[in-house]
C-alpha cells in the first residue's frame, strides 16, 4: 500500500508537470490548429534561464528561496520572448501555408533551439542547484512524500486556477475564446487576432518555463535534450484529455503521469517511455478526440 | 531608414534574447563563471544583417504572391532545374558526364572519400523513399528511421546468429521493411496530417527503446559486431576493394530506386497518392481505396529503408541503436523538404549537398543540425517547393487570355 502512494503522488508530480506543458499545447492548437513542435524546447530553454541564474547568483554567495523565485521569474520572461519570437518567426509568415508547411517548420525550429542550446552551453547534464528548501514532514508521510513534490504539487495547481481565471474572467481570455471559436468572426468584430495568438504563445511558454524551473530543481540535472521527451509525453497529455480543451490537458497529464509511475512501479522502468507513446497511440487509434474532448465534424 | 531602424530593433532584441545563454557559461561543480561578451556583439551583428535580408525576402515573397493573385505573373516558364530536366541537349551530356563521374570516382580517390561517398548514396536512397511516403502521398513520416533500423537489425541478426550471407538478405532486409510498414501503417490509417506526424514519431521511439532494451534478441545498447561485408562468388576482398564494390553497388542501387520510383510516380498508384496528397476527401468520392493507397505509400518508402539499412549494415560491420535515433529521421526529412517534396532530382541533390557538407567543411560540422533546422524554417517560409519545383503536367490552352482564366 505504501509502495503504491509513493507511486500515486510520484505520478501526480509527474502528471501535474506534464500538465503545465500540455497546457501550452492545448491552447496554441485550440486557437490555430499547430503543434507546435518547439514548445518542449521552450521548456528546456526556460530550465536553462533558470539554472544560469541560480548558479551565478549561488557562485556570487547568495543562497536561499529568493533565488529561487527570481530564477523562475526570469526563466518565464525569456521563455515568454522565445515563444514569442518563435511566432513571429516560424510560423505567422505561415498562417496561409498548407497544413504541412507550419509542421515542418515547427520541427525545423525545435531542431534549431536544441542545438543553439548545445551549442551555446554543453552537451552534457549540468547540475541544478538545490534551492527547493527541506522541510520534513512526520515519520509514516514523509516516506512518501518530499518537500519537491509538495511545491510542485502547490504550484501547478495555483498556476492553473490562475490560467482557469485568466481564460474565464480577463478580456483577453474572452478573445481567446471568441478567436478559438472562430477566427476570421472574431477579426471582423474587432479582435486583433494577431495580437491574441502572440499573447497565447507567451502565456503557453510562461506556463513551460514554470514546468522547467520545477523539474530542474526536482531532478537536479538537466541537458539540452529534454525538452523533446517532455514535449512529446505533454503532447500526448494534451491528446488524452481532447486537444484544444483546457481542463483536459490537466486531466490527461494527471493520468498520463500516473500510468506511467505505476507502469515504471509494477511492470519495467527501463519501458517508461513506451508506456507513454503506447497510450498516446491507443487513444489516437480509439478516441481521437480524447477523454474530455468532442468529436469533430469534418469541415468541407 | 526605417528598414534599418527596424533591423537595429531587432538586433537589439536578439541580443537581449540570447544573452543567459550564449553569454554566460556556469559551472555549479567547480563553481566557474565564464562569460563570453564577445558573443553578444556577433549576435547582434548576425541578427542585423539576417533582418535586412529577411525584410527584404518577405517582401518580395509578398509582392510575388500578390502578382500571382492579381494574375498579372506571366507563367515565368519552367524554373532553371526544370528546363534542364526536359531539355534533352541540356540534359543528356550532363548525364553521361555524370555517369562517366560516377564510375570512375573510387579510381580517383582514396577509400575515405569512397566511403563517404557510399554514406551519401544511403541517404540518397533514404531520401527517395520517404520522398514517396512525405513528398508523393503526403503522409508526414516521422519515424522513418525505424524501417532503416528493421533492414540493418535483419541482416545483423540472421548474419550473426544463422551466418545468412548478404545477398539473402538484401531483399529480405526490404521486405520486412515493407511488412513493418504495412503493420504500423494499418492501425493509424484513420488519422491525418499533425496526429499521423506524431504517432509515427511515437513508433520510431518505440522501436528504438525496444531495440535498446531487449537485450536477449538485439543485445541491447551493445550493438551487433562483426557483421559481415558483402561477397561476391566467394572473393576474398581487402578492405579498400570492398568498399569500392559496396561503392558501386550503392551506385547500381540508386539508379535502381531512381528507375522504380520514376515509373511509380507516373503508375496509377502514383497518381493515387498524388490525388491522396492534395485533397483526401475528393480522393476518396472519386472511388480511390484509401486504405490501400495510404498501405502502399507506406510500404513503399519503408521498403526502400529496409533495402538500405543492409547495405548500411554490411558497410559498418556493427550496428547499435545509437545510429536510429530521431535525429536521422529529421535528416532525411530535411533532405526530402529540401530537394522540393515529390521531386527526384531535389532529393538526390539535397541528399550529396546535407550529408557531404558536413563532411568537407570539418568546422562546420558542429553547425550541422543547427543549419539544418534553420534550413526548414527558411525553405517553408520562402520556398515551400523546394530547390526545384516538381512541375505537375498539366494541359494548357495557349491562347486563353489570363484574365479570362481569373474570371
Amino acid at each position: 500500500m505504501e509502495y503504491f502512494l509513493e507511486l500515486f503522488l510520484g505520478g501526480l508530480t509527474r502528471g501535474s508537470i506534464y500538465a503545465l506543458i500540455a497546457l501550452g499545447y492545448t491552447m496554441v492548437y485550440g486557437i490555430i490548429q499547430l503543434i507546435n513542435f518547439a514548445h518542449g524546447e521552450i521548456y528546456m530553454i526556460g530550465a536553462f534561464v533558470a539554472l544560469i541564474v541560480s548558479g551565478v547568483l549561488t557562485i556570487y554567495g547568495f543562497s536561499g528561496v529568493s533565488i529561487l523565485v527570481l530564477a523562475a521569474l526570469i526563466a518565464m520572461v525569456y521563455a515568454a520572448a522565445y515563444g514569442y519570437t518563435l511566432e513571429r518567426i516560424a510560423y505567422r509568415p505561415l498562417r496561409n501555408a498548407p497544413r504541412l508547411s507550419p509542421l515542418i517548420s515547427a520541427i525545423g525550429m525545435s531542431l534549431f533551439l536544441q542545438n543553439y542550446v548545445l551549442l551555446a552551453q554543453t552537451p552534457d547534464f549540468l547540475p541544478f542547484p538545490q534551492l527547493i528548501p527541506e522541510f520534513d514532514f512526520m515519520e509514516p508521510v514523509a516516506h512518501i512524500i518530499g518537500s519537491a513534490e509538495l511545491v510542485i504539487l502547490i504550484t501547478s495547481t495555483l498556476t492553473m486556477v490562475g490560467l482557469t481565471v485568466l481564460i474565464k474572467y480577463t478580456r483577453i481570455g474572452k478573445a481567446m475564446r471568441a478567436t478559438q471559436q472562430d477566427m476570421t468572426m472574431s477579426r471582423l468584430v474587432g479582435v486583433n487576432v494577431d495580437r491574441v495568438i502572440s499573447i497565447t504563445f507567451i502565456i503557453g511558454s510562461v506556463l513551460a518555463a514554470i514546468g522547467g524551473v520545477l523539474v530542474g530543481s526536482y531532478i537536479g540535472q538537466i541537458n539540452f535534450y529534454i525538452g523533446f521527451m517532455a514535449g512529446v509525453k505533454a503532447f500526448t497529455a494534451a491528446v488524452l484529455g481532447g486537444i484544444g480543451n483546457i481542463p483536459g490537458a490537466a486531466l490527461g497529464g494527471l493520468v498520463l503521469g500516473i500510468t506511467e509511475s505505476l507502469a515504471a512501479g509494477y511492470i519495467s522502468s527501463a519501458y517508461e517511455d513506451v508506456f507513454a507513446f503506447g497510450v498516446l497511440v491507443l487513444i489516437l487509434i480509439l478516441r481521437p478526440a480524447g477523454l474530455l474532448g468532442k468529436a469533430l465534424k469534418q469541415k468541407v | 531608414m526605417n528598414n534599418i531602424k527596424r533591423s537595429l530593433g531587432i538586433a537589439l532584441w536578439f541580443m537581449f534574447l540570447t544573452l543567459p545563454l550564449m553569454v554566460v557559461r556556469v559551472n555549479t561543480l567547480k563553481n566557474e563563471v565564464e562569460w563570453r561578451w564577445l558573443n553578444m556583439f556577433w549576435v547582434g551583428l548576425g541578427a542585423f544583417v539576417l533582418s535586412l535580408l529577411w525584410r527584404y525576402a518577405l517582401h518580395r515573397r509578398n509582392r510575388r504572391s500578390q502578382k500571382a493573385e492579381l494574375g498579372e505573373d506571366e507563367q515565368a516558364g519552367p524554373g532553371l532545374g526544370q528546363r534542364l530536366l526536359e531539355d534533352p541537349k541540356v540534359f543528356r551530356p550532363v548525364l553521361i558526364a555524370l555517369g562517366v563521374v560516377a564510375v570512375v570516382f573510387p579510381l580517383l580517390f582514396d577509400t575515405y572519400q569512397v566511403n563517404i561517398m557510399v554514406l551519401a548514396l544511403i541517404f540518397v536512397v533514404l531520401g527517395l523513399g520517404l520522398n514517396i511516403t512525405v513528398g508523393l502521398a503526403g503522409l508526414l513520416d516521422l519515424g522513418y528511421v525505424a524501417f532503416f533500423a528493421a533492414g540493418a537489425y535483419t541482416y545483423g541478426l540472421l548474419n550473426s546468429n544463422f551466418g545468412l550471407g548478404f545477398w539473402t538478405c538484401l531483399p529480405l532486409g526490404g521486405i520486412i521493411g515493407a511488412l513493418l510498414g504495412v503493420v504500423l501503417g494499418f492501425p493509424i490509417l484513420r488519422l491525418r496530417g499533425d496526429y499521423l506526424a506524431i504517432v509515427t514519431l511515437g513508433f520510431g521511439s518505440i522501436a528504438k527503446i525496444i531495440i535498446e532494451n531487449w537485450e536477449e534478441v538485439f543485445n541491447g545498447a551493445k550493438g551487433i559486431a562483426n557483421i559481415d561485408r558483402p561477397g561476391l562468388f566467394g572473393a576474398d576482398f581487402g578492405i579498400s576493394e570492398v568498399t569500392i564494390y559496396i561503392y558501386y553497388l550503392m551506385v547500381l542501387l540508386v539508379l535502381f530506386t531512381i528507375f522504380v520510383t520514376n515509373r511509380l510516380k507516373d503508375s496509377r498508384i502514383g497518381r493515387a497518392w498524388m490525388a491522396l496528397r492534395e485533397d483526401e476527401i475528393a480522393c476518396v468520392a472519386m472511388g480511390i481505396d484509401m486504405a490501400r493507397t495510404k498501405l502502399s505509400a507506406y510500404a513503399f518508402g519503408a521498403f526502400w529503408a529496409g533495402l538500405v539499412g543492409v547495405i548500411f549494415a554490411a558497410r559498418n560491420t556493427y550496428i547499435n541503436p545509437n545510429s536510429f535515433t530521431f535525429m536521422e529521421s529529421a535528416i532525411v526529412l530535411s533532405i526530402v523538404v529540401l530537394g522540393g517534396m515529390g521531386s527526384i532530382i531535389g532529393v538526390i541533390i539535397a541528399a550529396l549537398v546535407l550529408i557531404l557538407m558536413p563532411e568537407y567543411l570539418r568546422a562546420f560540422a558542429d553547425y550541422r543540425m543547427l543549419v539544418f533546422g534553420a534550413v526548414m524554417v527558411l525553405m517553408m517560409i520562402f520556398r515551400p517547393q523546394g530547390l526545384i519545383t516538381n512541375v505537375r503536367r498539366k494541359y494548357e490552352f495557349k491562347g486563353l487570355k489570363t484574365d479570362e482564366a481569373n474570371g
